[in-house]
């Protein structure tokens, strides 16, 4: 199933690289990353594909939830299914 | 394809704005528990309640954490408790209730409904059982809810079960007095009711559903409101059609939500209730959106259109995004759980006369109101026949959840606690006496709208 990582806080270096890593270390694939910064904040949506992943949504989600506290953003993993039931018929 | 933008504005509902679902509920039907024997009876009850809602909880967890969408309450509906237990030879069904809240505990529910009467034209025995045990089950019960259809469109009214409910209801705050008469807040009279509503009090699973269904109620509030707040200035074409599309989006949410609850639990998906029901947290509220549309506090000349249109357009924007609606589905107007509406009370703007003007256009009716403990019971059954009067003339759902606090006065404030929240007790202004009114008794004959056949 594909997973929408979802990050927003305080701009700082090595964000994508600790999210990218955790997701690396568990075979989740990265489909797509879209990231700016608006008023040094920064904004990220990434696009994996978990299918081979070797890691439960949840243990997935708890990694990066506490990757996201030790870098003071707010990282949220979510099944794609809510963003294609809300916005396309 | 979904995009960046679409992505945040999810986000941003369930984060800003308290985009949530508010119930997975489970109705499951007892017909197949009927026993003489109370005790067996309730054995039953309770291994079908707790064998079919075994895993509903860890269900609702999972969607919620997978999805990032919180699903506020889980709970059970069940078949209403007069038809279910009418077999059994007893006159209290305070043991029913008590294991139906044990059950209720057991599986980890919020809430379990269904201990309900359906009298719209008559007492069986278990009907009259079942009326008289209210007041008792409650007191004694935590999880348990109450409700009874006294009136509908093709049946008219039973008036003697309206004097009936005004006693059962000040019996009720008198048993749950230390609790604020909370009692009363589990306890709700209709007219109309729907068999597959999954919003409490007033949950009971109908006697035409399947063994098993689970069925979604949404929620939403803050969503509409944050979108009409872009909207300054814009005429009601514009308002309208912008609630349309924020309550499909809400909807496809509920749907999801659904489907997957269903698939996951191997039952029936039965319905999504489009419902906007509030809670007493900032941002979260139906009379927020009223104000947003130009009243200046809930209740003033205004209000009602408001509330049509909002309700209206919260249906059509619905319908298209679900494969089943039913329900109570529209706006809800709880005072108590609604924190503009407590605002609106306190500020003198909102009274009960305005708000049974209001559930004329919406679901479902006066509902959550803390009135003078000193209320007399034929009051309050003056207050549930027109309530029950405009749901039978207007073919729709109306209820009464009014809760008459022992020694509370106008001027005194009473904390629920939860989703439940806080009300200023309201006065009944009106206070001339129904009483004789109320003492005849027999039925209000259906009315012609009836006989559409």
């Amino acid at each position: 199933m594909k997973l929408v990582v979802t990050v927003v806080g305080k701009d700082r270096v090595g964000i994508i690289a600790s999210v990218s890593q955790i997701l690396s270390e568990n075979n989740v694939n990265i489909l797509s990353i879209n990231q700016n910064i608006m008023d040094g904040f920064f904004n990220m949506v990434l696009i994996a594909e978990s299918t081979e992943a070797n890691v439960k949504l949840l243990d997935l989600q708890k990694a990066l939830k506490a990757q996201g506290e030790a870098m003071n953003v707010d990282i949220k993993v979510q099944h794609e299914d809510i963003f294609q039931a809300m916005h396309t018929v | 394809m979904i995009t960046f933008e679409n992505i945040f504005e999810t986000n941003r509902m369930i984060t800003e704005n308290k985009l949530d679902v508010r119930t997975i509920t489970m109705g499951i039907s007892l017909r197949d528990c009927a026993h003489p024997n109370i005790d067996k009876f309730c054995q039953n009850i309770y291994e079908k309640i707790t064998r079919s809602a075994e895993f509903l909880v860890k269900t609702g967890e999972d969607i919620e954490a997978e999805y990032g969408i919180p699903i506020i309450n889980k709970r059970v509906s069940v078949t209403p408790i007069a038809i279910a237990a009418d077999a059994c030879r007893t006159d209290s069904y305070v043991p029913v209730a008590e294991a139906m809240d044990r059950a209720a505990k057991e599986v980890g529910i919020n809430f379990i409904g269904g201990f309900s009467a359906l009298v719209e034209k008559g007492f069986t025995n278990g009907d009259r059982i079942l009326i008289d045990s209210i007041p008792q089950a409650l007191a004694t019960t935590d999880l348990v809810c109450s409700s009874v259809n006294l009136g509908s469109t093709k049946a008219g009214i039973n008036m003697d079960c309206v004097r009936e409910m005004g006693e059962v209801i000040k019996r009720t705050a008198e048993l749950t007095r230390d609790k604020e008469a909370l009692g009363c807040a589990k306890l709700v009279v209709f007219c109309n009711a729907p068999g597959d509503n999954p919003f409490m009090a007033g949950a009971f699973h109908g006697v035409s559903e399947a063994d098993k269904v689970v069925s979604v109620g949404v929620s939403g509030p803050g969503v509409v409101k944050h979108a009409l707040e872009e909207l300054k200035g814009a005429d009601f074409t514009e308002i309208a059609e912008t609630i349309k599309k924020t309550a499909f989006k809400i909807t496809r949410v509920g749907q999801l939500v659904a489907r997957e609850a269903s698939r996951r639990l191997g039952v029936p998906f039965g319905i999504i209730d489009l419902s906007l029901a509030p809670t007493p947290a900032v941002g979260d509220s139906v009379a927020r959106i009223i104000e947003e549309m130009g009243i200046e506090s809930c209740g003033a000349p205004g209000t009602t259109a408001a509330l049509a249109l909002l309700n209206d357009a919260v249906k059509k924007g619905g319908l298209m995004a679900s494969s089943h609606v039913g329900g109570l589905s529209g706006a809800f107007i709880p005072v108590s759980e609604d924190e503009g509406m407590i605002r609106a009370v306190e500020k003198g703007s909102l009274s009960l006369e305005k708000l049974e003007a209001m559930t004329c256009v919406c679901s479902v009716g006066l509902d959550m109101i803390a009135i003078e403990g000193d209320t007399s019971a034929a009051t309050i059954s003056g207050i549930i026949a027109d309530e029950a009067a405009i749901g039978m003339i207007n073919n729709k759902t109306t209820a009464v959840r009014v809760i008459p606090v022992p020694g509370k006065k106008v001027g005194d404030v009473v904390e629920f606690g939860g989703l439940l929240g806080y009300c200023p007790i309201m006065p009944v202004r009106n206070a001339y006496s129904s009483e004789a009114f109320i003492a005849r008794g027999g039925r209000i004959p259906a009315p012609v709208r009836s006989l559409t056949n």
